[in-house]
């Protein structure tokens, strides 16, 4: 599936990369230790975080993440939404916590393709 | 994990990089650009996958840490080596340094995400050959080197 379908079915705010919308998402990581996420996430996931700060789009930069995905309202910084435009790293924000934003993420993946999440 | 290395011997790209000290807003440049380096000469993207993780670590610890630094990226047919000198306070037990979970982060650092210490093991686990060393007052130097047909597999940790 791609994020396009994400976005539409968790109605979510597209911050930035709206022209990549149809980046095709492999799975999803979810965590805010920047180097847990380096370690540990894929190609292709979307990563959920509660981290705003710029180096999220570094990180989502160089793991080529499918997409940023922020949760409860939380507005990413300024410098994080130029750096995200300069980098076209989509960044969406879910107006949901955290908890209902990775399970229906989860859901969708697990009904629509990807392979939910990251393979251990 | 390490082996005997023949020296690279005339690298086809050899690079330097400079990073400041305490600039978060720059932490990840470097990797970046050694990762289009990398992509440009069609190296293996394991490899590259692997030499962009251990330079951002190396670079949020010359961020952190350290109040300048420097990042030598090689590249030989057969591998990356990439060596990260910092001037700094040094790390006075490098096997503690090492272990999972030990940070001497100050809470701003954890507060961005950083400082979960994970960096050197993320390195190290991420490296085919590590090396480390440490003058208490002067800095720090690490090198990794990392194969195109490694076996050491990225989520191997």
């Amino acid at each position: 599936m791609n994020l396009n379908e994400i976005v539409k079915a968790l109605n979510l705010k597209v911050l930035c990369g709206a022209g990549k919308l149809d980046t095709e998402v492999v799975g999803g990581y979810v965590g805010d230790l920047l180097s847990d996420v380096m370690a540990h996430s894929k190609e292709g996931d979307v990563w959920i975080t509660r981290q705003i700060h710029q180096n999220i789009v570094a990180v989502a930069s160089l793991k080529d993440h499918a997409a940023i995905v922020l949760v409860q309202g939380n507005e990413p910084t300024s410098e994080t939404l130029e750096k995200a435009e300069q980098e076209n790293i989509p960044i969406l924000l879910s107006n949901r916590p955290s908890f209902e934003t990775i399970g229906a993420i989860y859901d969708l993946l697990k009904t629509k393709g990807g392979d939910s999440g990251s393979k251990c | 994990m390490n082996r005997a290395v023949p020296e690279l011997k005339n690298p086809r790209i050899d690079e330097y990089f400079t990073i400041a000290g305490g600039n978060f807003d720059d932490a990840g440049r470097v990797s970046s650009r050694i990762k289009s380096i990398l992509k440009e000469i069609d190296f293996p993207r394991e490899a590259i996958r692997r030499a962009a993780l251990v330079t951002y670590e190396a670079e949020i610890n010359i961020v952190s840490y350290a109040r300048t630094g420097f990042i030598r990226l090689r590249v030989g047919e057969d591998r990356v080596v990439i060596d990260v000198i910092d001037e700094g306070d040094g790390i006075p037990d490098i096997e503690l340094a090492l272990q999972e979970g030990y940070s001497t982060a100050t809470p701003k650092i954890r507060e961005m995400g950083f400082g979960a210490g994970m960096g050197l093991s993320n390195i190290k686990n991420f490296s085919d050959v590590f090396h480390i060393s440490s003058d208490i007052n002067r800095g720090t130097y690490l090198q990794m080197t990392i194969y195109t047909d490694s076996e050491v597999s990225g989520g191997k940790v």
